[in-house]
């Protein structure tokens, strides 16, 4: 096929449950191409020679390549070149946010003035990863020689499954300590259902296992052992610092303590990792809001709003106090947002939460926001417009503006270093920290954030982590 | 998996149990509690304070009252029986007065109903640490006491027992005996364990002298990690969470009001949760079965 017959190919569209539906039900929503899809999708790739794509995956995986065993129908093939980077592709493939990593940069979204009009790599991806795991063909790994070397990773998300399954693969005895009951972090906890099946968490835990790797749920480093007693008296040869950013960040706004207001973390928490979306069977109560108000424009947000109207709200908005273009979040979650009924107060921002008079919200009153000079992030900075308050009514308020690192290994570890934002603080080559005090062990960090490729991608970093003292 | 080692019916609605977790005896420190979990596919997480532990044996020592779902069908469960979940030790320890180069004072401990559990360590480790230390046990009857006799261990003639009906000791609040005691002694520190309004009011007692009062709060909690702020309550006019940066803090600080109602959020479900599993018990009762669904 020339370039031109390549660009005459149409975007393969990616078959979903109906908006109507789908808003009512915790199925996925979208429900992965066909074979003739795949083929179709990936034969749209240039095959550029330059591989543009490849520098905006975090863990770089060879994308043509693997794009053209995809288009020639060889599936298996093509896992197996996504396989030598990247372990998750299920997971990556779903979550990903490719219009602003690998398909920003493709040269048919280029050639088309238009992201969204990029080779669909990450749909391409979850199909060749949904199609080897459905009908168990998925190849086994080998594993490297035992070497003798003890790892510790503590934390079971993204970036400690990439860093659990590199260092089992290397020959080192890995241990992966979880402080919930269950494993896969913020892909259990905090994505719902209908966006990351969790039974694709599941198969990705169980092949940890397959590896060798030894899970310790109900485990907090910190508390339940120190880090430091890992090294000292449990023999372990590394620990990576998984524990991501744990620590759900509040507006700091008058009523933010009010009943009906949560953090999107024990929100989702709630609904999503203690099953409160199964009613009349889970014990774990939900907080059924009629009217829902979800402050923030990322992943998070569109997760809890599109949450709260599966569990039964009547209205949910979702306030934001940017535009549209400046939403963090995927623009697949903000399309299916929207469709299914979210709407969408732009350039809005919460300034306080009304009580009732007993201790519970009865309104959010927010302020009409305009964007002024681009900021430190490069993003056009919103002002407040004074005098432009007004009141939404909500009997619930969800924060989803972000999270900060969990103190709590820094806090139980003599010796470790962190920033003033309580980040660890590593050595940006290796991502390693300091020598804590008065030993050779080190510690690593791998805080990346958990959506974005960026986790797995710094559990990748710490493949030859124990030979690198 | 953590075991069931022995269970003992203390009254009606409180138990006791050991459980087997090694490692939580082994790193537990006064003050701080546990995660369990009865049911790890549909249950819900729930804190409970460590009452004691034994690092040899691997267990640690649980109290509690049948207050809610989890709690009634943790009280089913029998020696043999495993929990699928238990995390810990969490919260920050207990700051004993007397370590660390300070100086050991005259402590007063104030336990209410099952919070005598939790104040069983930390009024040992006062002790071990050479403070003077009353304890003031709180029961609405006589039959509502729990480890009195291990109070009196450490107490011995400073054991002050208040009933609401004047069944045991004195009849009357704890707070009557703590107000004495404040003005009868120059008191340094009064740690107060129990129901939120018996710690409040303990602080509302000891205001006027000027006595620092610790007390332990028993927030709604999910993970007990810092992850989801469930359990946020106020303390000088800041958000703190009780699971990082608690469970003890300046009961002269604390925003009781707001706690109370926080406290209270998920009532109604908490409420008809319970009224099922009572239902289902009723139930099995008759089939002779065990809880499940």
């Amino acid at each position: 096929m020339t370039p031109k017959e390549r660009m005459a190919l149409p975007p393969q569209e990616m078959p979903q449950q109906d908006p109507a539906v789908r808003a009512h039900n915790m199925n996925e929503v979208a429900l992965g191409y066909t074979a003739e899809m795949a083929k179709a999708e990936a034969s749209r790739c240039l095959q550029c020679p330059t591989k543009p794509c490849m520098q905006g995956c975090p863990v770089a995986i060879n994308i043509p390549g693997f794009l053209a065993k995809a288009a020639a129908g060889d599936f298996a093939g093509a896992l197996r070149v996504i396989k030598e980077t990247s372990l998750l592709p299920a997971v990556c493939g779903r979550v990903c946010p490719q219009e602003k990593q690998c398909q920003k940069f493709c040269t048919m979204g280029k050639l088309l003035k238009d992201v969204e009009k990029s080779v669909a790599i990450g749909r391409v991806e979850r199909f060749c990863a949904d199609l080897a795991r459905e009908t168990g063909a998925e190849e086994p790994v080998a594993c490297a020689p035992k070497t003798g070397r003890k790892v510790a990773v503590i934390g079971s998300g993204p970036a400690s499954i990439t860093c659990a399954a590199d260092c089992a693969k290397a020959g080192h005895a890995v241990t992966l300590f979880e402080a919930f009951h269950k494993c896969g972090g913020v892909l259990v906890y905090g994505i719902p259902e209908f966006r990351l099946p969790k039974a694709i968490v599941q198969h990705e835990i169980e092949g940890l296992e397959k590896l060798g790797v030894t899970i310790d749920t109900n485990y907090v480093v910190g508390r339940t052992r120190k880090l430091k007693d890992l090294l000292e008296k449990d023999g372990f040869d590394a620990v990576f610092v998984g524990t991501g950013a744990g620590l759900p960040k509040f507006m700091g706004i008058e009523g933010e303590n009010l009943n009906g207001v949560f953090s999107a973390n024990e929100y989702l928490t709630r609904a999503n990792l203690m099953k409160a979306y199964r009613e009349g069977q889970a014990d774990t109560p939900f907080w059924h809001g009629k009217k829902v108000a979800v402050l923030g424009g990322g992943n998070v947000a569109m997760d809890a709003s599109r949450m709260a109207l599966r569990l039964g709200a009547e209205k949910v908005y979702l306030v934001y106090r940017r535009s549209e273009a400046e939403m963090p979040a995927r623009r697949e979650e903000v399309h299916h947002a929207k469709e299914e009924g979210v709407e969408f107060h732009l350039l809005e921002n919460a300034k306080r939460i009304l009580g009732d008079g007993h201790g519970a919200v009865a309104g959010l009153e927010c302020l009409k926001y305009e964007l002024g000079a681009p900021d430190a992030s490069g993003r056009r900075s919103p002002v407040a417009i004074p005098g432009s308050e007004f009141t939404l009514d909500v009997d619930t308020v969800v924060v989803a503006v972000g999270n900060a690192s969990n103190p709590l290994i820094p806090a139980t570890t003599e010796g470790l270093e962190v920033n003033r934002r309580g980040n660890i603080v590593v050595n940006p080559e290796t991502n390693m920290t300091r020598r804590l005090r008065g030993r050779r062990h080190r510690a690593r960090r791998g805080d990346g954030h958990p959506r974005d490729g960026r986790g797995p991608a710094r559990g990748r970093r710490h493949q030859r982590l124990p030979h690198q003292r | 998996m953590n075991r069931i080692i022995s269970k003992k019916q203390l009254s009606d609605n409180v138990f006791r149990m050991d459980v087997e977790a090694p490692l939580v005896a082994r790193e537990r420190q006064p003050g701080q509690f546990v995660i369990l979990m009865v049911d790890d596919r549909l249950g819900e997480r729930i804190p409970l304070t460590i009452a004691d532990a034994d690092p040899a044996r691997g267990t640690v020592t649980l109290i509690f009252q049948t207050v809610g779902a989890t709690t009634l069908k943790l009280a089913q469960l029998n020696v043999g029986d495993a929990l699928p979940a238990l995390l810990g030790p969490l919260g920050r320890p207990t700051s004993i007065r007397g370590r660390n180069g300070e100086r050991p004072g005259r402590v007063v401990c104030v336990g209410g109903g099952i919070g005598v559990a939790p104040m069983h360590p930390i009024a040992q480790a006062l002790k071990a640490a050479g403070n003077d230390v009353t304890i003031i046990m709180g029961a609405r009857n006589k039959g509502l006491f729990v480890m009195e006799e291990e109070m009196r261990a450490i107490a011995g003639e400073n054991l002050v027992l208040m009933t609401d009906d004047g069944s045991s000791g004195r009849k009357g609040l704890v707070t009557d005996p703590l107000k004495e005691l404040c003005e009868r002694h120059a008191v340094d520190e009064v740690i107060a364990i129990g129901p939120p309004i018996m710690m409040k009011f303990c602080a509302l007692a000891t205001k006027p002298f000027g006595v620092k009062t610790t007390v332990s709060l028993n927030t709604i909690m999910i993970d007990g990690t810092g992850m989801c702020g469930g359990c946020r309550v106020s303390v000088g006019g800041e958000t703190k969470f009780v699971c990082v940066d608690g469970p003890e803090f300046d009961g002269h600080q604390v925003d009781w009001d707001l706690m109370l109602t926080r406290m209270a959020a998920f009532k109604p479900q908490e409420f008809a949760a319970k009224d099922h599993v009572c239902n289902l018990l009723k139930v099995e009762k008759w089939n002779g079965g065990k809880v499940g669904r």
